[in-house]
């Protein structure tokens, strides 16, 4: 046994109103540069739906992930070593542009600067790769909440595979939306695609990154990973990915996704596993067992075999208790409610999904039934074919039967507790339909509709003390600040004498991030022992007035105005 | 002439190379790298690259056996001259076509396709310049000699001049008869390996050979950055479980 943890996620698809709130703060953190336009670490996809980029599901196409070969074990569904660097020329199975969208923006300018004439001015869209005009065909969430209708829909991998006579009873159109970022993986088949290995696993907390001193462009990651969260920046020639907001996790912050959610729907919290018994739990032979055996790789943090491996395994001690109070464990172990995003992609995803009860209750509702009896939504789950095949289909390689386990627990998990809200007395034998107590469904009901802040992100911060002596070996930054390496085009690394970008790397300052969390925890506005300060107005929340900021103030017996209030111009202009 | 064509040039060229290989390495890391244009156009480049670029490594390895393996070696295992010369410009030219055909059109390719003509710098095209020289040249002066003329054995004169380069003891009087079609394929040559580490050529370098041998899935550790929670050293932890202590320690790994 070979303990090891990782930080994972777990997304509660029944509370995603697909408002995009995650993916536009991503986008603003990581991947608001040039080069990255198209590129979206987080996405949210409407399902039914094609996905971005299009059609990435269908791995016939695409050649993602692992296979299982005949001997029992698993190589790259894109092919092997000496095949990889035979197609390293020109990569076989590389989306284009054109299957994420091509980026554009709008000559704004022109509405400025239009003469004056009888037409109003009109901003064309610009292509952001060649400047010229382009007409918008495609984008992240083209297809969203169903636009687009049959026709678009009718392109969803995972619809496809469902059998004809579902499909036919597509009318009765069902949507829920699927956010979708990095799934960090146990077994990252991207990483294997990685010529140069510049792709790793960090051994503290799994995170899956690119080393962007590393990384030669050979694009090879792209076609491995079978999600597609690995892209190529055009103007870098690197590739990039979801970085799990480590700088935050290592403070012990939650990711800007989820941090941002409306919805509350994410949780965040450490899975310890067994690192030697991956291997053998992704080649498993049967695909319907992958999400049986990826559960088995998991380790009770609670046992006490498990934290004396662990403790010997280099875990701090505070790393195993933020594992005992995961809820990431309880959704996934405890409860059996959250599943893994397309197990049979063999990769061990670990950022894991709780299917969409959502669809059921609400053709139960239409349809003039009482959609929280658990006996009508036991029957609908099961007379409902979409939605249990479908997910099934997206969730545990098409095996119906744990995601009608899912359902059943979560529609017991409403009958239960609206007894409870109508002054009812408890009723154990829901809970003992579906294999729970009642103080289990308490529990359950706790962490999946209240739980606090702090309940669902359980992050141990990181300990220097781990760290390694690699110095500067972590510019997986290509993700830089306003002007940096990263930003392409301005600034003083901007335009390296080799072109976008060439430059030394500007390391991240994991300070800043401390500085900002302080403030924002704290209850004063500025702390009071901190003089002399220099005013960083990154950081400045425009709380109060550091001391720095502005000039010192005249007498006020000079002036008019109170000594609390701020600065006014008066009418004869002289500031105050 | 003579000495500061084929002695000092050289040298200096290498030095270059490598020194500028070296600065490159430590200084742009970040942008080492293909810059690969495949994501704005996929069905050209794939005929064009890998046919330039298998083209170019047989190219490569006909040179390294022609300027690196003494005449001497070859005769002494049976293969006689005509042979050689025979293979040679047999191989040498399918490779020397194929890698000038699929030039071409990745250079089409890049004037003509709207996003990766826009992604091409100023550095971009001097290279493209120069490595076009190199290879026209130096195919240009092989048909030459072998078409109009009747064969050119370059392993007499250019062979043991670019080795003598290696053995710091040049002798730059070998190369005054070589025909000037070679002289200048070799002079531009070394123009190309000293432009060499300012380009997108370096790409070249990083050829992973590597994956062959490496695990599928890399472990690294965290780097060391300011701001880290400190070491608190002194806490050995709770006491163990007693289920665990019985157990026989592991030891580490």
């Amino acid at each position: 046994m070979r303990v090891m943890a990782q930080m994972a996620m777990v997304m509660n698809l029944d509370k995603c109103i697909g408002c995009h709130t995650c993916s536009v703060t991503c986008k603003q953190a990581w991947t608001n540069r040039s080069g990255v336009e198209y590129v979206w670490f987080n996405n949210v996809e409407s399902r039914p739906g094609q996905g971005y980029p299009r059609t990435y599901e269908d791995q016939q196409q695409w050649q993602g992930g692992w296979v299982r070969t005949r001997s029992g074990r698993l190589k790259p569904r894109s092919g092997g070593r000496v095949k990889k660097l035979f197609s390293i020329f020109a990569n076989p199975k590389l989306p284009s542009m054109q299957d994420y969208y091509e980026p554009w923006t709008y000559d704004y300018e022109h509405l400025l600067t239009a003469p004056a004439g009888g037409d109003i001015p009109v901003a064309r869209p610009k292509s952001l790769l060649t400047g010229a005009d382009t007409k918008i065909r495609w984008s992240a969430n083209w297809d969203d909440s169903l636009a687009g209708g049959n026709e678009i829909a009718a392109g969803d991998p995972v619809l496809r595979q469902v059998s004809d006579r579902v499909r036919e009873e597509y009318e009765n159109a069902f949507l829920f939306f699927l956010p979708r970022i990095c799934e960090h993986c146990l077994n990252p088949s991207c990483a294997a695609s990685c010529p140069s290995g510049a792709i790793y696993k960090r051994s503290e907390d799994g995170i899956v990154l690119v080393d962007q001193d590393r990384c030669r462009g050979w694009r090879m990651c792209v076609t491995g990973c079978p999600y597609k969260k690995v892209y190529f920046n055009h103007r870098t020639g690197k590739a990039e990915k979801c970085t799990f907001c480590f700088p935050r996790i290592e403070i012990g912050q939650p990711t800007i996704c989820s941090e941002t959610c409306v919805g509350r729907l994410r949780y965040l919290g450490l899975m310890l596993y067994d690192a030697d018994a991956v291997a053998a739990a992704a080649a498993v032979k049967d695909e319907h067992d992958l999400y049986a055996a990826q559960r088995s790789v998991f380790l009770d943090p609670h046992d006490p075999a498990v934290v004396a491996a662990a403790r010997q395994a280099d875990i701090p001690d505070d790393w195993i208790e933020a594992a005992q109070r995961s809820p990431i464990w309880d959704l996934i172990m405890r409860y059996e409610v959250a599943l893994p995003l397309h197990p049979e992609y063999r990769t061990m995803p670990m950022v894991w999904y709780i299917p969409p009860l959502s669809p059921v209750v609400d053709v139960l509702r239409d349809t003039g039934h009482d959609g929280e009896d658990m006996g009508n939504l036991f029957g609908a789950v099961d007379a409902l074919r979409i939605p249990l095949e479908y997910l099934a289909g997206l969730f545990t390689a098409g095996d119906t039967a744990p995601v009608r386990a899912v359902l059943n627990r979560l529609a017991a998990m409403r009958a239960y507790q609206r007894r409870i809200n109508l002054g009812e007395p408890r009723d154990e034998s829901i809970a003992a339909a579906v294999g729970m107590t009642g103080a289990q469904m308490d529990d359950m009901y706790r962490l999946l509709a209240i739980a606090k802040y702090d309940e669902r992100y359980v992050i141990p911060a990181a300990h220097a003390e781990d760290a390694h002596r690699l110095e500067q070996l972590g510019t997986e930054c290509s993700l830089d600040y306003e002007g940096g390496p990263g930003m392409g085009g301005g600034g003083p690394y901007g335009q390296g004498p080799f072109g976008e970008s060439s430059g030394t790397p500007a390391p991240i300052q994991v300070e800043t991030f401390h500085m900002l969390r302080e403030r924002q925890t704290s209850d004063s506005f500025t702390d009071p022992g901190d003089e002399p300060r220099r005013v960083n107005l990154l950081n400045w929340d425009g709380k109060g007035r550091p001391a720095g900021l502005f000039p010192p103030r005249r007498d006020t017996s000079t002036g008019g105005a109170g000594i609390d209030e701020p600065g006014v111009i008066d009418t004869d202009g002289s500031a105050r | 002439m003579n000495v500061l064509l084929w002695v000092v040039y050289p040298y200096l060229a290498i030095a270059i190379m490598v020194g500028g290989l070296i600065w490159r390495y430590r200084y742009d890391k970040f942008g080492w790298t293909t810059r690969s244009s495949q994501l704005y156009e996929s069905a050209v480049l794939r005929w064009g690259s890998p046919m330039f670029h298998f083209g170019i490594l047989m190219v490569l390895i006909g040179h390294v056996g022609g300027l690196l393996v003494p005449k001497s070696w070859t005769e002494a295992v049976g293969i006689t001259e005509h042979t050689y010369h025979l293979m040679a410009v047999f191989i040498g030219t399918v490779a020397g076509f194929c890698t000038l055909i699929g030039m071409a059109i990745l250079i089409a390719r890049r004037r003509l396709t709207g996003p990766v003509f826009a992604a091409t710098t100023k550095n971009d095209k001097a290279m493209y310049a120069v490595l076009a020289a190199v290879i026209v040249i130096g195919l240009w002066s092989t048909l030459r000699a072998n078409v109009v003329g009747d064969g050119y054995d370059y392993r007499e004169t250019i062979s043991p001049w670019f080795r003598s380069l290696f053995y710091l003891s040049p002798d730059p009087e070998i190369m005054a008869g070589v025909p000037v079609g070679f002289q200048i394929h070799i002079v531009s040559a070394f123009a190309l390996f000293a432009f060499w580490p300012f380009t997108r050529l370096v790409h070249a370098f990083s050829a992973p050979v590597g994956y062959l041998t490496r695990p599928y899935v890399p472990y690294r550790s965290r780097d060391t950055r300011p701001g880290l929670r400190p070491a608190r050293p002194g806490w050995e932890g709770p006491p163990t479980a007693p289920s665990a202590q019985h157990k026989p320690r592991r030891t580490r790994r």
